[in-house]
């Protein structure tokens, strides 16, 4: 009398089209803030607070990773629970509360942050009473994800949501731990630990943000989507049971090379280097496995811009993960510290990497959500990865150039032990590669507007198995 | 004479940690394990028909 179980897609959809949305209004913001890098006299609104580089810098930030990564993490997450442990969601109403819980702890940022409320810790700026929010939502979250996976119908545990469960995981302890605050006022707390720990602390929380929230949780989209659209199985299971343990016990450690040659203890430095070099084995261990997946269907990049968008941007996690370990080396750090090296590396992941799979993700999600074959256009889908594609290609190597030179010029000295360079010297030299810079991200922006439009019309349009690039049916044979 | 168990307890350490790891390499490598794993890389082709259902119930098609 069993009746046949069917998923709840709700939340998956609404999900997917507010990740269009965040996407679209978080590198907006990450647009205007490298146009005002690269002309600062341009604006108009020159002396009103609210717009200015330091309150709308943690605003792009916090609206790519959180609002866009987010939106996109828990519709993939949600609808890959499902599909592999051939399970609904669990917890009835509890997967809606996540959606209008996350989305109201957005428009909380989008509001607190421009007014300069903040705690001052990078990627983790929002005061005391929406971490609060964030915290039940996020265990409102763990509870469906994992209630899913209890409730399923399989025998196994499919590796994506290994990846998930452990990014859920190691988000809610960073979260709490990071966000213990003594609060002062409604608006103002202050971190509960002192100087060198409370550094340590939020490097610990920034590292595994990026280790945990835009790697791992991202692997898991890696996993499902890239079999799915490639119509195989991953490459080697055994791998990706090494490749997650590996990778998730390793990560937890390279925080400390945030904080070269600062007053945190030398020895805590040495560990953060030294696990970030091994990281380069995992990480790279996943990258073959997903890229490897298309082995004997080689082809199908030619023709597929999906698989195009899922197979580039693990070109791009390899590129920045190979970056990564070497940039933590203390002497390459000495270099690179504080320059736009890192901003080029830090984009070559979130933009090459985690934008990337995730628009792969959605290509191949939206049109099945609304029972649909393919999206309106994959001309437009095509296009959109070429417009991205030089646009982060441009941006990171603009970064690239401009940060090398920047910490040649700062560490240049003189016969008689006197800097060669004043800082706004660097700056002056700096401008081009911020031009180009500006370029390369509004064309990555520019994408982003194809990918609405065609969104739009895979949505609306009324016909479901005719898309218009379908193949005519073979004639009987 | 504490410094000294300090880093006996690090070496102890290191070389669990690397015993543990190359278990969880011969675990996931053994022969044993390749049915169910396959069985596992299997599991996103496994569900097209409640896919289905969730589109007809929802009059999405």
């Amino acid at each position: 009398m069993e009746s046949q179980t069917t998923y709840n897609y709700k939340v998956v959809r609404q999900f997917a089209i507010m990740t269009v949305v965040w996407g679209i209004v978080g590198m907006l913001v990450g647009v205007i803030v490298a146009a005002q890098l690269a002309f600062p006299d341009l604006f108009l609104w020159d002396g009103i607070s609210w717009l200015s580089y330091g309150r709308l810098r943690p605003l792009h930030t916090n609206a790519v990773i959180f609002a866009f990564g987010g939106s996109a993490l828990f519709a993939t997450s949600y609808y890959i629970v499902q599909r592999t442990n051939q399970a609904r969601l669990f917890g009835g109403p509890l997967a809606a509360f996540t959606f209008w819980g996350w989305t109201l702890i957005i428009l909380l940022a989008a509001i607190t942050l421009p007014l300069g409320i903040t705690s001052g810790k990078e990627y983790a700026e929002l005061e005391w009473p929406i971490d609060l929010l964030i915290a039940v939502v996020w265990v409102a979250y763990a509870v469906v994800f994992f209630g899913t996976i209890v409730k399923r119908k399989v025998k196994h545990i499919y590796v994506a949501n290994w990846f998930f469960g452990a990014f859920i995981l190691t988000v809610a302890v960073l979260h709490i731990v990071n966000s213990a605050f003594v609060p002062v006022t409604l608006t103002k707390g202050y971190s509960f630990y002192p100087g060198a720990i409370d550094a340590m602390i939020q490097w610990w929380y920034g590292h595994n943000a990026v280790g945990f929230f835009l790697t791992t949780a991202f692997l898991g989209m890696m996993y499902y989507f890239i079999p799915k659209q490639a119509e195989r199985p991953v490459y080697s299971y055994r791998l990706s049971v090494v490749h997650f343990w590996a990778l998730v016990s390793t990560y937890m450690w390279a925080g400390p090379h945030h904080l070269h040659y600062t007053a945190l203890p030398d020895w805590a430095q040495s560990v953060g280097m030294i696990f970030s070099l091994i990281l380069l084995a995992p990480s790279w261990g996943g990258m073959i496995n997903g890229i490897m997946t298309l082995s004997g269907a080689w082809h199908k990049l030619r023709t597929d811009p999906v698989l195009k968008f899922l197979i580039v941007s693990l070109s791009f996690y390899g590129m920045s993960t190979f970056e990564g370990p070497m940039m933590s080396i203390k002497t390459v750090n000495a270099l690179s510290h504080y320059t736009d090296w890192t901003v080029g590396h830090v984009h070559s992941g979130a933009l090459g990497w985690v934008a990337m799979v995730s628009i792969g993700s959605l290509y191949y999600l939206i049109p099945r959500l609304f029972g649909k074959v393919n999206m309106y256009s994959m001309k437009l889908v095509e296009l959109h990865f070429w417009t991205a594609t030089i646009g982060v290609v441009l941006y990171i190597a603009a970064m690239w150039i401009a940060g090398v030179m920047q910490g040649l010029m700062w560490r240049a000295v003189n016969a008689d032990g006197t800097l060669t360079y004043s800082f706004i010297e660097s700056v002056e030299r700096t401008y081009p590669f911020y031009y180009v810079r500006l370029l390369g991200g509004a064309l990555f922006l520019l994408g982003m507007f194809f990918m609405a439009y065609n969104t739009w019309k895979t949505v609306a349009s009324g016909s479901s198995e005719e898309a218009d690039d379908a193949i005519p049916a073979p004639a009987a044979h | 004479m504490t410094v000294v168990e300090l880093n006996d307890i690090r070496a102890w350490h290191t070389l669990l940690l690397l015993i543990l790891f190359l278990g969880i390499v011969f675990w996931a490598y053994s022969k044993r394990r390749k049915k169910s794993f396959d069985e596992a890389a299997n599991l996103p082709f496994a569900d097209e028909e409640q896919h289905k259902a969730t589109i007809k119930k929802e009059n999405m098609s």
